[in-house]
């Protein structure tokens, strides 16, 4: 079975800049994959790449077996560019209608009906993109990505310019499309919808996966910390499986124990990590 | 098919929604209401006007053929300048405005995409050059009582060498700005009045090397030959033609005319759909 979005060996150079240095990455399935890394480092390349925008100077790119950017592989894809606009004197409703006759989709009213619900818009249907905010026009992208209902979901930082309400709106919905087994690849600046939201990661530095796991296996043991009637301390290095050990060690030592809490470090601390010094 | 239309449809709704659009309306109210004042007065005092010597028709003729000229310029001119404001930025303009790529990633393909504004932009554009063209033509019936030996035609040729300014912007945009591109465009339809202006000069001086220049210009930038064969064929019928032709004014001429040009005229404009077409399949968005 084909991966829902597979990337091999994949290079793209601009002019004398190599954007990306032969990339491996897959997205299966009902997998919503990560993608995190500073300015430049080649993420949007990569989703250009997947999405037909942007020729690959080598390698391959496949959506659901099918060449990226082949009229079979768009079929399978919804997308959300990073800077994007529909024309501002369209609807909601008619900025679905039109992608619903290009996505060859037959949803009809009701799909519009449900895509502008899941993006709580469905009271700005009549409404025209020029009178919407930045929020507004952001969730109706996602609305239009979702046309056709595609295996495959492209976004690439789809939250940049919500408020935290409708971040959440969006986690929700992406753990939802999850659950319907939709695949999906997330662009994204924000490490902890990141760490929230996806099954994998994958860090880019300099066109070149630098670190790749779940959010889980990115993170890493950092102590324990112990509060007593002596005040807080952290035993670095401790795992969880010391903790036990540490407390009943601080009891017999006549120490009265308020609170354990095992340290692991965040995304952000491995992405800091093994981004370095560069500017995000 | 239903993809062409609705992207044919996308454009239609985009260019009339634009302001140029409402800006070019105005104008041409304008222009025709000039052109019958115009016209009234010319035929209403046409024993004030003398032909030149050395062309043989009568007055009514020449008034006629001269204010048509007039018309073919002006509706040619306005004609560009929609077509222009409509496509400079269908791929570069739009894909630097976010446009472009949401649908791009659709099922459709970008050659459809392409041709399809292309058609949506000539539905509007082929429109507009005809009722122009189709107005001026009434109001010199009107007023002055004088029909042009070929009616259908120079409305036809405008109306094709807008085309071809269509075609060429289309493919300007695929490799230049918007900004960049109208420049470009409007430099190359000067460039093509001038070669007309020049081979007038070059018939009245009688000097091959402009007038061959000329006839290069022509083939060159098509959309100019057009006109001047839509001039040529206003006054087939008249005697004298050269020397007539030459008082339709500094961009007459129809020096090179014809079933070559119109032949030429098709030919360029599919080789200029088809390499945007190709450079746009190419293109990074």
């Amino acid at each position: 079975m084909p991966h829902a979005l597979a990337v091999h060996g994949l290079e793209k150079r601009y002019g004398s800049v190599e954007a990306l240095k032969g990339v491996d990455l897959s997205v299966e399935e009902g997998e919503l994959v990560g993608l995190l890394g500073p300015n430049g480092a080649g993420k949007s390349t990569l989703v250009k790449i997947a999405v037909g925008l942007v020729r690959a100077t080598r390698g391959r790119a496949e959506v659901v077996g099918a060449r990226a950017g082949s009229r079979a592989a768009r079929a399978e894809l919804g997308y959300l560019a990073e800077l994007f606009r529909f024309p501002g004197w369209y609807t909601a409703d008619e900025v679905l209608v039109l992608h619903q006759r290009l996505a060859h989709s037959e949803g009809g009213a009701a799909e519009r009906q449900r895509l502008l619900e899941l993006v709580a818009l469905s009271e700005a249907r009549d409404r025209r993109v020029d009178g919407m905010s930045k929020g507004m026009q952001q969730r109706l992208g996602i609305a239009q990505a979702l046309v056709g209902s595609p295996r495959v979901l492209v976004l690439d930082e789809p939250t940049s310019a919500l408020d935290p309400a409708g971040r959440r709106i969006v986690r929700v919905l992406l753990e939802d499309l999850r659950g319907k087994g939709v695949s999906v690849l997330l662009n994204s600046h924000l490490l902890s919808e990141i760490e929230l939201v996806c099954d994998r990661v994958a860090i880019l530095r300099s066109g070149e996966v630098v670190a790749a796991g779940s959010p889980h296996e990115l993170t890493r043991p950092r102590g324990v910390e112990l509060e007593t009637d002596e005040g807080t301390r952290t035993i670095d290095g401790a795992t969880r499986e010391d903790a036990p050990r540490l407390v009943a060690e601080a009891v017999a030592a006549g120490r009265r124990v308020y609170g354990v809490r095992v340290l692991t470090s965040t995304l952000e601390d491995t992405y800091l990590e093994v981004v370095g010094d560069e500017v995000s | 098919m239903s993809a062409v239309l609705t992207i044919a449809g996308y454009g239609f709704r985009e260019a009339v929604r634009r302001k140029v659009f409402a800006v070019v309306v105005v104008l041409t109210a304008v222009f025709l209401a000039l052109f019958w004042l115009a016209n009234h007065y010319v035929f209403t005092r046409l024993s004030t006007v003398t032909p030149p010597a050395d062309v043989n028709v009568d007055t009514r003729t020449f008034a006629g053929a001269f204010l048509l000229g007039l018309a073919m310029f002006a509706t040619l001119f306005l004609g560009v300048v929609l077509a222009v404001f409509l496509t400079l930025g269908v791929v570069s303009g739009d894909a630097e405005r976010g446009l472009l790529q949401p649908l791009v990633v659709r099922p459709v393909g970008r050659t459809t995409l392409l041709l399809s504004r292309f058609l949506g932009a000539a539905a509007v554009c082929v429109v507009y050059v005809l009722a122009v063209y189709g107005g001026a033509l009434a109001i010199i019936d009107l007023t002055g009582h004088w029909v042009p030996a070929a009616k259908v035609a120079p409305g036809l040729e405008l109306a094709a060498g807008v085309l071809i300014v269509i075609a060429l912007s289309i493919l300007g945009s695929v490799f230049l700005s918007s900004t960049a591109n109208g420049i470009a465009v409007f430099m190359l339809f000067g460039a093509g009045l001038v070669a007309g202006l020049l081979g007038t000069i070059g018939h009245a001086l009688n000097s091959h090397a402009i007038r061959h220049a000329s006839a290069v210009a022509a083939w060159a930038l098509p959309f100019e030959a057009l006109y001047q064969d839509g001039l040529r064929l206003i006054s087939s019928n008249a005697s004298g033609l050269t020397g007539f032709l030459l008082q339709l004014g500094p961009f007459g001429g129809g020096y090179v005319h014809g079933w070559g040009i119109r032949v030429w005229s098709v030919g360029y404009l599919v080789v200029a759909l088809a390499v945007a077409v190709l450079a746009f399949s190419r293109k990074d968005l």
